[in-house]
């Protein structure tokens, strides 16, 4: 079971390392609106998606601490974007096939 | 009011006058105004009840008009799902129960606690001023299908907000109730040593958290359409009518485990007492709230076989609907396992919880029927399904609700009521439960619809049996509600463990004081320790 | 009574878990949105494109780069507390919220250039469109407009944590209400990030 944390332990993250995240997101942002003006078609839409998804990553992962927190958080996020990701899924098998 | 003289000041004195009541942070007094509130509701969805199976109990019209027997099912089903049956449990006796039962002093957020049930009661105020103003009380039915919920003049958009309100409320218990179990289990209280309650709260707190946002977000797209127009669930406009039904059910379905896992949980606890025996299976029976719960999520468009909706849906959905039979099957298993060579003692919320497997393996069995398509498009819309999730919410949730008020009536309020009293209400309500429900299935099997005020004269045998059904089963309600009155007033002193439980919740005093422990409990071992099939894994 | 006595720990780990558990609901509250959004992409891929082609590409990169920089804000406002620096920490929150009026001044005009069009519900034009763009277009209003709402109730939430802190109630030692403000701040900074190009970007 986890243990009560310190509070006064956890990192204090320097503001520098939250700039280069955040030039890292502006970079990101430049590159989707890059990508889609190469009008890639159907592919277009999952480079759009992959990026967000990297950005996303980011956020979470330094704007919101994730990775200073107890493994228990990651679990779930994890439960929570599969739920997601399945309720989308499993209509579609209405969708594409009606 | 305690009967040993040196304990704390039990909870119940520890304040008074209304504020000390309605602004309390203790978790054991919200879990008593929950149980005030909903009682009320109770009553007031079971009048409505009465009255629709009054206006049957002939062909053509009776007592009322089809449009106010429109908004009596609607209403009916509204208060009893959204205000009894899924909050029930979890609300009371979650509350009440889950610190006491892991040994801590309240749970996690105390004033996110009271904000729920706050909102239980803004979002009941609500519904009910639905009746009131507008244009006349909505006539959809519970789940505001699309397109109807968007077109007819009734006043839907104020009940549908209601509703949304009070999922909000749903979602804050929930997620207080992860929060608790993760952070505040006293020393020594491992996953595996902690009771099968908190277990199903726990499994039942994450379907709050990633169900309720779902219909929410439904309920407030009704609300926009109906203001505005969009046109994302209207036909005329280009969307898919289809679409409100998955999203609806998308929370709905996993809110159906809402209801009955805290049962199944509350039923868990009843049983090792009354049997004197371990629980049989213990980690199976952890582990089948948490699977149950999963596949909570895989099967809702079973609710939609006839919607019009693709066949590889339709196949599919149906194949993951048996698959969810399984945990629940393995949960009875363990139950009648427990059983087994137990020396049993016969006390009502035994009865209660005996009544319980029957009733919810009538109810179960029935609704894997309607999981195979080909029954499924015979019944669906008749009264085989009224009659199905009655046996589920009445026979299963209602009676673990009653059992559990049983069980732990004497630690809630420190008094003993009439046993014998109790018992008979308990046989009046099983037989009455039978009667009302039972025919329900002869006439949907032979073709009766549900949500008509009115019916073909071949089928009045079986709605008069129903309607007498109705009587019996209001008349055991009242005896009991009349014998737990009784019991407030005048009912003995309750002992700290009047029915030899061996959880933590019976290691305090009859009402619990304030802070529930004066020292925190440290805990070596399994939870339902009695010697007897004691090998329990910790 | 019992404010004093009961229920008072000091746990921040489960206070910031209570937060995430919170914050998974708002994603699948806005789930439900990208879930209709994804079935109705799919069945109109042009009429999306097209819809899409009428949207300001320009107002929603300006508005992610705004809403990216309020996360930056957000996030050093908890270093500058944890540092000492509640002056600094207080010019960081008001940053962030100043930052949040501006996406929603953006978003005033860009509305407010749509509806000069007649592109809002109920509209003539709206009637004359194919439905597909109709679709887009109620899609459109109803997730920027409950983003917009989320926007609103996270400056009110700064605006909070900010009087906290300068009354004192938040500071290098109890930090727990700046944190699970930033944490919401960030979600609703996430969910633009897939707002962005879902409805910008895909023509």
């Amino acid at each position: 079971m986890e243990m009560k944390e310190n509070k006064h332990d956890e990192p204090i993250v320097p503001y520098n390392q939250y700039v280069w995240v955040w030039l890292g997101l502006l970079t990101l942002t430049g590159f989707t609106v890059w990508v889609a003006r190469m009008h890639l078609g159907n592919l277009s839409i999952l480079g759009a998606l992959g990026i967000a998804s990297v950005k996303t990553g980011l956020v979470v992962t330094y704007f919101m601490n994730l990775r200073h927190e107890i493994r228990l958080f990651r679990y779930m996020l994890l439960v929570a974007v599969l739920t997601l990701f399945t309720i989308i899924g499993m209509t579609f098998t209405d969708i594409l096939f009606r | 009011m305690s009967s040993v003289n040196t304990a704390p000041k039990s909870y119940l004195s520890a304040g008074q006058g209304l504020r000390s009541w309605i602004f309390t942070l203790d978790h054991k007094r919200i879990g008593l105004l929950y149980l005030m509130a909903m009682s009320t509701f109770f009553l007031s969805g079971m009048t409505l009840g009465f009255l629709m199976r009054l206006e049957l109990i002939a062909p053509g019209p009776t007592i009322v008009s089809a449009q106010t027997y429109n908004s009596f099912f609607t209403l009916h089903g509204v208060i009893m799902i959204f205000l009894f049956v899924i909050p029930g449990l979890p609300a009371v006796f979650g509350n009440f129960m889950l610190p006491l039962m892991i040994g801590a002093k309240d749970v996690f957020f105390p004033r996110l606690n009271l904000l729920s049930w706050w909102l239980f009661i803004t979002g009941a105020c609500l519904a009910f001023a639905s009746l009131l103003t507008g244009s006349g009380p909505p006539d959809t039915g519970w789940t505001f299908y699309a397109p109807y919920s968007l077109r007819t003049g009734t006043n839907v958009s104020l009940a549908v907000f209601g509703a949304f309100v009070l999922g909000f409320s749903s979602i804050l218990t929930g997620l207080n109730f992860v929060t608790t179990i993760h952070r505040m289990r006293a020393p020594g209280m491992t996953w595996f040593r902690m009771p099968l309650f908190p277990w199903a709260l726990y499994a039942t707190g994450w379907v709050q958290v990633l169900a309720t946002p779902i219909l929410g977000i439904t309920l407030l797209l009704v609300i926009l359409e109906r203001w505005l127009g969009l046109g994302l669930f209207n036909p005329e406009m280009g969307g898919d009518p289809i679409l409100y039904q998955h999203l609806f059910w998308i929370y709905s379905h996993p809110a159906v485990y809402i209801m009955i896992l805290p049962a199944m949980g509350a039923i868990t606890e009843i049983i090792p007492v009354y049997a004197r025996k371990t629980i049989f299976g213990y980690k199976a029976i952890a582990f089948s709230s948490v699977a149950i719960a999963l596949l909570g999520y895989l099967v809702w468009a079973h609710h939609m076989f006839t919607s019009g909706m693709s066949d590889t849906a339709r196949m599919i959905f149906s194949l993951l609907t048996f698959l969810v039979a399984i945990p629940s099957a393995i949960k009875v298993f363990n139950w009648v396992g427990t059983l087994y060579k137990g020396s049993i003692q016969i006390g009502t919320p035994f009865l209660y919880a005996m009544a319980f497997i029957f009733l919810f393996s009538v109810g179960g069995l029935t609704g894997l029927m309607q999981g195979a398509l080909s029954i499924n498009l015979r019944v669906h819309g008749t009264y085989f399904i009224v009659g199905h999730f009655h046996y589920v919410m009445f026979g299963g949730t209602a009676f673990a609700f009653f059992g559990s008020l049983h069980y732990w009536f004497p630690k809630m309020f420190g008094r003993m009521y009439n046993a014998k009293v109790a018992n008979m209400a308990w046989a009046i309500l099983f037989i009455g439960l039978n009667t009302l429900y039972f025919p329900m299935f002869i006439l949907g099997w032979e073709g009766m619809p549900r949500r008509y005020y009115d019916y073909l004269p071949e089928f009045q045998t079986g709605n008069v049996i129903s309607t007498v059904g109705s009587w019996i089963l209001i008349s055991g309600v009242l005896l009991m509600l009349g014998n737990l009155l009784m019991a407030l007033l005048k009912g003995r002193h309750a002992e700290p463990n009047p029915w030899g439980g061996t959880t933590l919740e019976w290691t305090v005093s009859s009402p619990p004081p304030l802070e529930n422990f004066e020292v925190t409990p440290v805990v070596t071992g399994g939870p339902y320790a009695y010697g007897r099939g004691d090998k329990q894994d910790d | 009574m019992t404010e004093a006595t009961v229920g008072m720990h000091d746990d921040s780990v489960g206070s910031r878990l209570g937060m995430w558990l919170f914050l998974f609901t708002e994603m699948l509250l806005f789930g439900g949105l990208f879930l209709l959004y994804s079935v109705y992409r799919a069945k109109n891929p042009e009429a999306f494109h097209e819809g899409a082609s009428h949207l300001n590409v320009l107002i929603g990169s300006l508005n992610t780069i705004v809403l990216l920089t309020s996360s930056l804000t957000a996030a050093c406002s908890i270093t500058a507390i944890r540092r000492r620096n509640t002056a600094g920490g207080v010019i960081l929150l008001m940053g962030t919220i100043l930052l949040a009026l501006v996406f929603l001044i953006d978003k005033y005009f860009e509305w407010g250039e749509e509806f000069r069009q007649g592109i809002y519900p109920g509209s003539s034009h709206m009637a004359e469109l194919p439905q597909g763009e109709r679709i887009f277009f109620s899609l459109y209003y109803t997730m920027t407009g409950l983003h917009g709402l989320h926007v609103v109730v996270g400056m009110m939430v700064f605006g909070f944590v900010m009087d906290r802190v300068l009354r004192g109630r938040v500071n290098a030692r109890k930090y727990i209400w700046l944190d699970n403000g930033a944490l919401y701040w960030h979600l609703v900074d996430v969910i633009w990030i897939f707002l962005f190009p879902l409805l910008y970007l895909i023509t």
